[in-house]
């Protein structure tokens, strides 16, 4: 049983109030990380411009997959040289999309420092990444995938997905 | 037979030609050229998507502006560029078009990027590469003949798209030497898959190809009543061997009837675009003062370009 993703949301944003610099910029990793961002910088005292990644570019993935339709703009309406970062995904897992952003923020730049802030930890990693902040710490069967939707009324939620090869 | 730039999945593994190809295919790429668009502004112009492969530009005919820009996509995305002189290649010693592809396959080549002058060249390199097991070796068609320019008639669409939207809402004027343009024959395929619903091709008789209405086309042969409420006007480079022979009296008198002045201009609607492939005759097909006026997107197209063909590239060698 999966818990209520605002609520979640809730308990990060009392974890991250006053540990975050309060000139931080807020990266979300498109799509779920970046409607997270939003809702982080919003309620997260301080001045917190969002840039959003699309980490399609750089994924490892991209010899056996190819590339995925549908991909977005990364944007970043702000320096990276120099600035505190702060990444912001719905779901870490295998850490290998925090890899390929913190790749792509390198070629904006040298941040002086890139925090990692997750709705959910589901463990699983396969690189050594651990995130900063975390609102939720789950067990999810590797059959399954863990994913963020919004509402129209601005409202996320999640959900599990089976997966059909989960070794692919 | 299947469509061989295509595999059995319905996914693009070369890219011959826009004849055929579906409206599917042709907006994903559009699609995915957007965000390479950006790319260019960023400090570091490039991703690492095609980093350890090897492009080879196998350039039979000479071009400049293709060529470099299929260099700088290739570039972008981290491939290694091999380009190779042909002028000065084996083939001057007698080698065949594929005894060469062999050979740079044997080098570990992972794309050809071809032009060449006899029509249907790339299609027999990807149909060899297909047929020999090796359709992980991608070709993309960088001109060939009079048949085909599909890089070209995509980064055209995707100058179309980002100006005017809806394909589905324009009228567009292809004006010029359309026989001898394989510019002309992609856009056309391309903007009917789209859906465009009114394409004319505008020129003289002796430069439109015979049957051309069979394209979906209407003809005309007076500029003013071609340009007549158009939101894109295409003009295509009249090359100056046609001035020379018996298809047209001169080049002054092709530029009184079917070069674009302003006042030609002033027929189609008030906020159309002008386009031109490249390079510009100057005083022949194009007025100086519309080539660089606020109606043109000509260096537009050049920049979108790069992108296009950084989508092709990234989306045939992920299949």
């Amino acid at each position: 049983m999966l818990p209520d993703a605002e609520q979640v949301l809730a308990g990060l944003v009392e974890r991250m109030r006053g540990a975050v610099a309060h000139d931080a910029r807020f990266v979300g990793i498109h799509s779920g990380g970046a409607w997270v961002a939003e809702r982080l910088a919003a309620a997260i005292p301080g001045d917190h411009p969002v840039g959003y990644v699309d980490v399609s570019f750089y994924r490892d993935d991209y010899g056996t997959k190819g590339l995925k339709p549908e991909i977005k703009r990364t944007e970043l309406p702000f320096a990276v040289e120099g600035a505190t970062i702060v990444l912001v995904d719905d779901v870490l897992y295998t850490g290998r999309s925090v890899r390929a952003a913190i790749n792509e923020l390198f070629d904006f730049g040298r941040p002086d420092r890139i925090e990692l802030a997750v709705l959910v930890d589901r463990g699983g990693r396969e690189l050594p990444i651990e995130p900063t902040y975390a609102g939720a710490r789950l067990a999810v069967a590797r059959d399954l995938s863990v994913v963020l939707s919004r509402g129209d009324d601005g409202r996320l939620r999640l959900a599990t997905e089976p997966v059909e090869n989960p070794d692919a | 037979m299947r469509n061989p730039q295509l595999n059995a999945n319905g996914e693009l593994i070369h890219l011959l030609t826009l004849d055929g190809l579906p409206a599917d295919v042709i907006r994903r790429i559009l699609d995915t050229a957007h965000p390479f668009v950006s790319i260019a502004e960023r400090e570091v112009k490039k991703v690492p998507l095609l980093r350890g492969r090897s492009v080879f530009n196998l350039f039979f005919e000479t071009s400049t502006r293709t060529r470099t820009t299929f260099e700088i996509a290739a570039k972008r995305l981290s491939a290694d560029v091999i380009n190779l002189n042909i002028a000065t290649s084996s083939t001057t010693k007698g080698e065949t078009l594929l005894d060469t592809v062999d050979n740079l396959v044997a080098m570990n080549a992972d794309m050809f990027v071809v032009r060449h002058a006899q029509s249907g060249a790339p299609h027999l390199i990807a149909q060899h590469l297909n047929r020999t097991g090796r359709s992980h070796v991608h070709v993309v068609n960088a001109g060939d003949g009079r048949h085909a320019h599909p890089t070209q008639g995509l980064l055209d669409l995707f100058t179309i798209r980002h100006y005017k939207r809806d394909f589905r809402q324009l009228t567009v004027a292809i004006v010029g030497d359309v026989l001898h343009s394989r510019v002309a024959r992609s856009l056309i395929h391309g903007l009917t898959t789209m859906g465009t619903p009114e394409i004319r091709v505008v020129g003289p008789q002796t430069l439109l190809p015979t049957a051309v209405e069979a394209m979906g086309v209407h003809v005309c042969h007076d500029m003013r009543a071609g340009l007549k409420g158009c939101d894109v006007v295409v003009m295509l480079r009249l090359q100056s061997e046609r001035m020379k022979g018996a298809l047209l009296p001169s080049a002054g008198e092709f530029f009184k009837h079917y070069g674009l002045t302003a006042e030609k201009l002033a027929a189609a609607k008030p906020d159309a675009i002008v386009m031109h492939p490249g390079p510009l005759n100057r005083g022949v097909e194009i007025d100086s003062p519309v080539a660089d006026g606020a109606h043109s997107v000509i260096l537009p197209q050049v920049t979108f370009g790069i992108a296009v063909r950084m989508a092709v590239m990234s989306i045939v060698a992920g299949n």
